[in-house]
């Protein structure tokens, strides 16, 4: 166990610590991720009309974040307030921002891209059939826009919950850090700490999606049905 | 950038995420009068660089950066809320006031204090040269046509040597990993690096010594604070000359850094601070 430098995850507190780690990482992404479904629904069908000026904005928006690397929205959103503003944003505040941000923009491509796959028939026949505009999104098209949009969504989630290592940088001690501040503090006494701290993290890092990646295979089984 | 800003701030108000607007003033920094008064103090350490600055597993911060922490706080009255940073932002910290005092492990260069205030230095760093026992090398003049350095790409001691001892031969690696089991197996007369490094190298690895332990240009690590803060820096200085006076730092090395330096390099690294000649 010494050679793998497991015993040091059991060194005074430092499983807690990871725990609590993990839990900062949950709580920054799990918000994150209910700003962007939310948001990104609503955007995501904005973005399907036909105004040229709603279309272009969102369009920039999309450009924005797929650009611009998260870390350099979280020194925007920390440091850049501060000093062009004045503003003091709390980095778990600042984290969320970002991540949300940066949410959004995802799901509202995935719900973009989920509405006009449904072919343009679909709803002439609908038309054709009598039903009104409620029903027609009602039974045909957000059935079907869901279960496209699940999968896809679940990626997204999962990438969220991975990328919030980042939050390091602007002095948030998540999983990843606490265990980076394990390996060191052992650097003497157990040299190969790194290997069984590591491990504990990507199997933290595995707890907090699988649950997330179970329950989209339910639904798509549930829906295929 | 500029535009950046803006649209990460409508993105802000749309999401509807209120931040706290505390009132847009040009100082961002605290005063001690400040300070004392809010009854904490802001101090960006690092938190996973043993032996410097550092987690337990209790959770406490530990280190030789801490232990100076631990002193101002306590002779300020005051408690500490510790900051974690990484390298790469502690002058955004500083710049911002985000926190008060800077203390990890921050080496005093000309273009840093451009942006920040330095107070008085309390430890040296340079560059060492570690060799095989059997074989010291104790002065880059003895190195021959024949003998080969090992050093670590883009390090200090890399740049240092390539300018000042251009026909020293150079065996480069890219980690510290295959750098050490290369002079481990015989590669190269001597690895050189920073002078902690390889001074902790020699203290935790039999059959090593450190030929020579001060090279190059001899830099410093000191606290800093925001720039303009002369209320702090002030305070700041005076404590370090007082604590300075009572060999503080000494007792600091030998409570954290001695375990991984030895006894020998106490004089080497430590610095008690005064005032500046």
């Amino acid at each position: 166990m010494q050679a793998l430098g497991i015993d040091v995850l059991f060194k005074g507190i430092n499983m807690q610590r990871l725990l609590g780690g993990l839990w900062v990482s949950l709580r920054i992404s799990l918000i994150s991720v209910a700003i962007s479904i939310a948001l990104g629904l609503v955007i995501g069908v904005v973005m399907t009309g036909k105004q040229p000026v709603v279309r272009f904005l969102t369009r920039l928006y999309l450009e924005i974040v797929r650009f611009m690397p998260q870390m350099v929205l979280l020194f925007i959103v920390f440091f850049g307030t501060t000093r062009v503003f004045g503003w003091n944003v709390e980095a778990e505040t600042a984290s969320i921002i970002v991540f949300s941000f940066w949410g959004t923009a995802e799901m509202s491509d995935l719900v973009r891209g989920a509405l006009i796959s449904i072919p343009r028939h679909q709803y002439e026949s609908a038309e054709a059939l009598g039903m009104t505009r409620l029903q027609l999104y009602r039974y045909i098209i957000v059935p079907q826009t869901l279960r496209r949009l699940i999968p896809l969504s679940i990626n997204l989630v999962t990438r969220m919950i991975k990328t919030t290592s980042l939050v390091m940088m602007i002095g948030v001690v998540e999983v990843l850090k606490v265990g980076q501040q394990i390996i060191e503090a052992n650097r003497k006494s157990s040299p190969n700490a790194a290997f069984g701290v590591y491990a504990a993290v990507f199997l933290l890092y595995f707890i907090a999606c699988w649950p997330i990646s179970m329950f989209s295979k339910y639904l798509e089984r549930k829906w295929a049905a | 950038m500029k535009k950046i800003v803006k649209a990460a701030i409508a993105a802000v108000t749309v999401i509807g995420l209120t931040a706290v607007p505390a009132a847009a003033e040009d100082v961002l920094y605290r005063s001690v009068d400040e300070i004392v008064a809010d009854g904490t103090i802001n101090i960006g350490v690092f938190s996973d660089k043993s032996p410097f600055g550092y987690v337990d597993e209790n959770g406490e911060y530990q280190g030789y950066d801490v232990y100076l922490a631990e002193k101002l706080g306590e002779d300020l009255g005051v408690e500490i809320n510790y900051v974690s940073t990484e390298a790469a932002s502690r002058i955004e910290y500083l710049e911002t006031g985000k926190v008060d005092i800077i203390l990890a492990n921050f080496t005093v260069t000309d273009e840093r204090a451009e942006v920040v205030d330095f107070a008085y230095p309390y430890m040296n760093v340079a560059l060492g040269v570690v060799s095989h026992d059997d074989n010291v090398l104790t002065s880059l003049d003895d190195v021959t046509a024949d003998d080969q350095i090992i050093v670590i790409s883009g390090t200090t001691a890399e740049t240092y040597l390539t300018k000042e001892y251009p026909d020293i031969k150079l065996q480069k690696f890219d980690t510290y990993a295959a750098a050490k089991s290369a002079f481990e197996n015989g590669t190269g007369i001597a690895w050189a690096n920073d002078n902690t490094e390889v001074i902790a190298f020699a203290t935790e690895n039999e059959g090593y010594t450190v030929g020579i332990d001060s090279l190059g240009s001899a830099d410093t690590i000191a606290p800093a604070v925001t720039k303009g803060n002369e209320s702090l820096l002030t305070w700041l200085n005076e404590e370090l000359v007082k604590l300075g006076s009572e060999n503080f730092f000494h007792a600091d090395y030998e409570a954290t850094l001695i375990d991984t330096y030895g006894a020998d390099y106490e004089d080497t690294l430590v610095v008690e601070p005064a005032e500046a000649a």
